[in-house]
């Protein structure tokens, strides 16, 4: 590929520019040192831990600028609201600045890019070291004007004092200028005069994917480059136990059969002589498999029978209020898949001691400390460089698709792999969504509110992402293998498996308990949402069913048990939007309701639903839909609103009709047939979003926003239509006539 | 050694004569816009036209291909000069992701030929074989109905911003 | 009031054509052959006046749906998937059983009727006796004669209590206002009475008389196969007057410019059929030596996924006793496709055309360790190159096999814009050498020009997705 690409890089990497030295040392410093004591201010998201202004943006003596962040670009489109934050900060033209990405030779450490955070975390560092660059520009400026600093203004990429003399950035840099630790404060732009903020800014990356640029990283073409692909065991923990490669070896254009332990793998010069070769090599190995599965029909009891760390994380008692009526009810979830539609891919090679692979991760450092553990490198010998890959939502096959590259351009010296997996692959090894189970109750007082409310949740972790090798199939799979490293919860308040298990709403009485479950009978981690989604499917769901138990409106009700404002601004909008009325629907459909702040801390969502059941195959159409959303200040409205409807279509598609299909002993959902989604055929006539823009308070990550919301909201229009409440994701056409005919 | 024509361009192309017309695109030609999405005729991702249709080229060997014409997403226009279908996608953001795009528009082009007013059953009945995973559904069907209307008219307004909504 | 277009064509079943004899080019000689029997038959129904009279049943009040028993609505559904009703009387996409379907016919075209419980304009003024006599004597409440693509020859057999349980079902549906179209069939056939004749020759009204010597099972098998899930409609072939030749029961018939195979003793299947391999069959749509349901019989296994084990067991029994024990050599032939079918993969000879078609568009998923029903069935076991008609091969590759949103079901993708005729016939001609023991066919190139101009009439008119719920493993997981 990818000219352009490594172009840019290489210009980055020769620098040429006033900082490079402050650079670099500020790269040793993100790197390879612990973060920073903490201030006693805490500096605003990720300065926090990578304070260092140049950190995040770089001003060459020619005047180009360049933003970096440690997040990866995954079609969200944030890369384009980062450029509109630097370019409003610092009085910049939009099209002069250029956007770096995840990149561990290049970008501060930013963890992942997960849990819809990048804009709190990653956009919020760049806002204020944005503001802070161009403080530094204007204390330069007047000093070297010698004016006041406040007689001085910036636009347009320069400083320009009240007579109309001009400094541009480029001039004004010097070597280390901004090699300085970020303040806890800075004086950002007022809401009121933006320009570039606010506005539904065109994505930057889209013309390259519509005119076939090379735009990820399975367009990537290093010269010399061979492809490989890689024969996977046929079951969790096959033993490869003979594999007789003479013949494919000999086949055209084949370069090496590569095998370590259980690890095979084929490299070809061209992709299709690999694919071929691959076949014939699948055909040569024999596995030993054994019979590990739990039973797919019975995931409630596999998953409540299952030993489990208990975790009461909410303990609320008000003896004053007393309880008139009950219900209790049990939802579960299925495993889900991510499901790319492109395979995941990776670029790797070995050269001067030193491995660089070219990978979609979601976090490249975290990603290469694992590498080079399996690889036994000293991690400063890797390195790991993001190329937007097709859409992963969450943990997917990614970084283990780096790993296979790896491993395989280690035998190769020299020689650049490009290795993608075969779409049976990943459907079958990526990490799935866990399964997952609730159980609630509750009771409603004389008033008809909710008196008590009991949660309990069962899952696995949600997330097995890389830290150690152990994450890594390729790493799992080689003769001196590492171990699957220990299951952990992830903790609150973002929590996973009770990530949302704790109710927004006002409740006297509460107790939520999570059980969290360390084995792992299916190979898991996050996928979009972590447990929000099915936790909100549950609780909102339930508000329904309690609605109808006190005879009111499922809207009402929901006001009825909840103060914070924001989150009535949300209900009351959507409701609005929608047309919502007490009791009024057309024949044969329903409408169905549900709310929920994300990780209750991050955007707020309300999704309400119009949706058609045929009585007599029991096929649901979502008809439409209308979301509101706050996601605080909103730097992008378009690409919000393409966000929030992506997580409803893609949310309706899971809701509806995804399960993780096995035997006892393979995973036998390996492909679209084994594990449709969403259609044309079945796409709502509308969705519509609408935003609630709060200038001036914190960018709050809206990309799993919806997709709980948007479940619960389909699944009590499925009730409202049928009269049945369906309980067991996926909501299938099979279920929901059963439910009729019963 | 047989003769591909691609964009308008003839290529001489050394592929056995059972290797998929994908893997030819991207390996020998180096074009990016088809993408392996299955390889089993599954999901779309890799459709381009041939001879005025579209084609899952995953799963269309040379052999098929002796003196037609093959179309790519990079042989309707460029960054600079977009097509209307191109054009269309732009102005509506209708891309995620963005990997399954390609295919979708090559598949709407092909509709748009033989119809240039698609109603939008007939839109989605051309797209049912494609899938996309961001949900960048609702945005697309707009970009489709928006390059029909961009097909009609002789008007090349630019791609301007889009105002919010 | 209703008016008469309103009231005519109660309920059509779709004729199973012959193909030679598609409405839209039916050849000169045919017309005239058609309109002399016709006057034929005239003379006939008038001698037989009183043959051809049929009071009006009065009108009713439409039945409140609580009216009806739970338990006789239920086995009513059950009837309703055996016969198969939504095919016709449901349009793609349209509102259940309000009709509109149109069904070529030899004769022209006939539209299904909407047999909701609408007043107006579907039965909802129906009360059971005109039911019961519109599927016991095929005609209308009014006293016309219906015509017999819908199959009133079957329904003829099928029992009171049954008829009893169907019309509740069909009184508890959604009535939906959906007026009828009006029949494009020419003078004379458009001629009621006409249908008076054709009853006279062809329709037996008895009620089906169990065979002592067989089991209870294969007795509710052949009133089931026989009457209301009227499988002989399809799969017999029909005289020159459009009724089943009962002297060819089962030996193949046309369907939608599909084959029907023949499920007798002259089946093409490569392994013989037993009833073990029908029951999973009709239960799963697929069987691991035979493939996956496709074509108009993927609706019908369809709607036998939701019936009773019982009765899918019993049809299999009746079906597997009509089919014959296969003859040894018969036997050694299936074992023969077996073995070829398990043998390891020649994808790799590409010395024809045909050959390289096959390694590069069809080896990928059709010789793949996979197991069916998403593996692709290997064609050494596919009855389709088998057949003595390469039509349904031309149609499968021509359309493949679409998915059904949401559900779990074999995809296989159309060739139709990747190939020309003369390709396709390369590769239709490679398969039934390699993959068959069977002569080569002749003329494959003309029959995939034909079954290319009919696609696109079939997937204008078909019930689909939509309407085709196909889930053939999953059918009590998620």
């Amino acid at each position: 590929m990818n000219a352009p690409l490594i172009l840019n890089r290489r210009r980055v990497l020769a620098g040429g520019g006033a900082l490079i030295v402050s650079f670099s040392l500020t790269n040793a410093f993100a790197q390879d040192q612990a973060p920073a004591a903490t201030p006693p201010l805490r500096r605003p998201g990720s300065l926090a831990t990578t304070p260092y202004l140049d950190s995040w943006i770089r001003i060459d003596a020619d005047g180009s600028i360049t933003v970096f962040t440690g997040k990866a670009e995954l079609g969200q489109g944030f890369r384009t609201a980062f450029q509109q934050i630097t370019a409003e900060e610092l009085d910049l033209p939009f099209e002069s600045l250029e956007v770096i990405t995840a990149d561990t030779k290049l970008t501060a450490n930013e963890g992942y890019t997960a849990g819809s955070r990048s804009m709190q975390d990653s956009g919020a560092a760049i806002q204020n070291a944005a503001a802070q660059v161009r403080e530094l520009l204007v204390a330069e400026a007047a000093k070297r004007l010698d004016l006041p600093a406040e007689n001085l203004r910036t636009e347009n990429g320069a400083v320009i004092s009240p007579d109309g003399r001009r400094l541009s950035y480029g001039e004004l840099v010097a070597a280390d200028m901004l090699h300085v630790q970020a303040q806890p404060k800075s004086r950002l732009k007022d809401p009121a005069t933006l320009k570039v903020m606010g506005q539904s800014v065109p994505r930057v990356d889209i013309p390259a994917k519509v005119t076939g640029g090379a735009a990820y990283v399975q367009d990537m073409r290093l010269p010399g480059m061979v492809h490989a692909r890689v024969v996977r065991p046929p079951s969790y923990g096959a033993q490869l136990t003979e594999c007789d490669s003479s013949a494919v070896e000999k086949l055209p254009g084949v370069v090496k059969v590569v095998r370590d332990g259980n690890f095979l793998a084929v490299v070809a010069e061209k992709e299709f002589q690999a694919i071929k070769a691959m076949n014939a090599l699948s055909l040569a190995a024999k596995w030993k498999e054994s019979a590990s599965l739990p039973k797919q029909d019975d995931l409630l009891n596999v998953l409540t029978h299952l030993p489990s760390q208990d975790f009461t994380i909410l303990e609320r008692g008000d003896p004053s209020v007393l309880s008139s009526k009950s219900i209790e009810a049990i939802y579960t979830r299925p495993y889900q898949l991510h499901g790319s539609i492109g395979p995941s891919c990776a670029v790797a090679q070995f050269a001067d001691e030193t491995m660089t692979v070219w990978t979609h991760t979601q976090g490249v450092y975290p990603d290469r400390q694992a590498i080079a553990e399996m690889l036994r490198m000293p991690p400063a010998n890797v390195r790991l460089i993001h190329v937007e890959g097709s859409g992963c939502y969450g943990h997917n096959g990614a970084d283990d698709a780096a790993a296979d590259a790896a491993l395989i351009a280690r035998a190769l010296p020299g020689r650049a792999v490009r290795v993608q997996w075969m779409r049976e692959q990943e459907h079958a090894w990526e990490p799935f969504g866990p399964a997952m189970v609730t159980k609630l109750n509750a009771s409603l007082d004389s008033n008809g509110k909710i008196a008590a409310w009991h949660f309990e949740v069962f899952s696995n972790t949600h997330s097995m992402r890389p830290g150690g090798a152990g994450a890594l199939l390729a790493a799992q799979h080689m003769t001196q293998s590492f171990a699957v490293p220990e299951p952990k919860p992830l903790p609150l308040p973002e929590g996973g498996g009770d990530r949302n298990a704790i109710p927004i709403h006002t409740l006297p009485s509460a107790r939520v308990v999570h059980h969290f479950i360390p084995a792992m009978p299916l190979r898991i981690s996050a996928l979009r949402a972590l447990g929000a989604y099915h936790n909100v499917f549950s609780i909102e769901s339930f508000m329904d069913e309690l609605a109808g138990l006190a005879g009111a409106d499922p809207v009402e009700f929901r006001l009825k048990h909840l103060d914070d404002v924001r989150g009535r601004e949300v209900i009351e909008k959507a409701a609005q939007g929608f047309g919502w009325k007490r009791n009024v629907r057309p024949a044969d459909r329903g409408h169905g309701f549900a709310f929920a702040r994300y990780k209750n801390l991050a955007a707020y969502c309300a999704v309400a639903s119009e949706l058609e059941v045929n009585r007599e195959t029991g096929r649901p159409r979502l008809v439409r839909a209308v979301a509101a959303v706050d996601a605080g200040q909103v730097v992008n409205p378009d690409g919000l609103i393409n966000q929030i409807e992506g997580a409803i279509l893609q949310s309706m598609s899971w809701t509806l009709y995804e399960s993780v299909t096995f035997d006892d002993t393979r995973i036998t959902s390996v492909d679209w047939q084994t594990y449709p989604i969403l259609r044309f055929d079945a796409v709502p006539e509308s969705v519509e979003v609408h935003i609630i823009n709060r200038p001036g308070q914190p960018f709050l990550g809206s990309g799993e926003t919806a997709q709980g919301p948007a479940a619960a909201s389909i699944a009590n229009a499925i009730a409202n239509a049928t009269g049945k409440r369906l309980r067991d994701l996926p909501l299938t056409r099979k279920r929901i006539k059963q439910a009729i005919d019963a | 050694m047989m003769t591909l024509k691609v964009n308008g361009r003839e290529h001489q192309v050394g592929a056995d004569p059972d290797t998929p017309l994908l893997y030819v695109l991207r390996d020998d030609l180096k074009l990016n816009a088809a993408k392996f999405g299955c390889g089993l005729g599954q999901c779309g991702s890799c459709a381009v036209i041939v001879d005025g249709k579209a084609v899952l080229s995953c799963i269309t060997p040379m052999v098929l291909l002796e003196g037609k014409q093959v179309t790519t997403l990079e042989g309707l226009g460029s960054v600079s000069e977009p097509a209307p279908i191109q054009r269309a996608f732009i102005e509506e953001q209708a891309a995620q992701c963005g990997y399954c795009i390609p295919g979708m528009m090559m598949r709407a082009q092909a509709l748009l030929l033989k119809n240039s007013k698609p109603t939008d059953a007939e839109i989605r009945a051309a797209l049912e074989q494609h899938l996309c995973r961001c949900g960048t559904h609702m945005r697309i069907l707009r970009a489709v109905r928006r390059a029909a209307r961009l097909m009609e008219t002789t008007d090349a307004s630019s791609t301007a911003n889009r105002s919010a909504q | 009031m209703p008016s008469r277009a309103n009231e005519v064509g109660i309920s059509v079943f779709k004729a199973r054509s012959n193909n030679k004899f598609k409405s839209m080019n039916m050849t000169r000689s045919s017309r005239l052959i058609a309109s002399g029997i016709a006057v034929v038959l005239i003379a006939g129904a008038a001698m037989a006046f009183a043959i051809v009279w049929r009071p009006v049943i009065p009108a009713i009040d439409p039945p409140a749906p609580h009216a009806f028993d739970p338990a006789l609505i239920k086995r009513g559904r059950d009837l309703a998937a055996i016969g198969n009703c939504n095919e016709c009387h449901t349009v793609r996409g349209g509102k259940n059983f309000a009709g509109g379907l149109p069904v070529p016919t030899p004769f022209g075209t006939i539209y299904s009727s909407n047999i909701t419980p609408d007043a107006e304009t579907g039965i909802g003024q129906w009360s059971e006796a005109a039911f019961r006599r519109a599927m016991r004597d095929g005609v209308n409440r009014k006293g016309e004669h219906l015509y017999p693509t819908f199959p009133y020859d079957h329904f003829t057999h099928v029992s009171d209590e049954d008829d009893r349980a169907l019309y509740a079902f069909l009184m508890t549906r959604q009535p939906v206002h959906a007026p009828s179209r009006e029949n494009q069939i020419s003078f004379p056939l458009n001629q009621r009475p006409v249908i008076a004749g054709w009853k006279l020759l062809f329709l037996r009204r008895d009620s089906y008389q169990p065979d002592a010597t067989k089991s209870a099972e294969w007795n509710r098998g052949a009133y089931l196969v026989e009457g209301l899930a009227h499988c002989g409609a399809c799969h017999t072939p029909r005289n020159v007057l459009g009724a089943e030749r009962k002297s060819a029961q089962f030996a193949g018939g046309d369907v939608d410019n599909w084959l029907a195979y023949a499920l007798n003793d002259r089946s093409h299947a490569p392994v013989p059929w037993d009833a073990d391999a029908l029951y999973m069959y009709l239960r799963s749509g697929w069987h691991p030596a035979h493939g996956t349901a496709r074509g108009p019989m993927a609706q019908v296994v369809s709607n036998l996924s939701s019936v009773s084990d019982s009765d899918v067991r019993a049809i299999a029994v009746y079906m597997a006793d009509i089919s014959g024990a296969p003859t040894p050599e018969r036997k050694q032939e299936g074992e023969a496709a077996l073995a070829q079918a398990r043998s390891p993969s020649q994808a790799s000879q590409t010395d024809t055309v045909g050959a390289t078609i096959y390694v590069g568009a069809c080896a990928s998923c059709h010789e793949t360790s996979r197991p069916l029903p998403y593996g692709g069935v290997n064609l050494a076991l596919s009855t389709a190159v088998s057949s003595p008609d390469p039509r349904n091969l031309a149609n499968v590759v021509l359309s493949g096999v679409s998915a059904v949103e949401g559900e779990r079901s074999p995809i296989m993708p159309g060739f139709a814009d990747s190939m020309d005729d003369a390709q396709m016939a390369a590769l239709l001609n490679y398969l039934r050498a390699r993959f068959s023991k069977q002569p080569a066919w002749i003329g494959v190139e003309k029959t995939v020009a034909e079954a290319r101009r009919a696609v696109t009439i079939y997937h204008e008119t078909s019930a689909g997705p939509r309407n085709a719920p196909a889930d053939p493993t999953q059918r009590d997981k998620p």
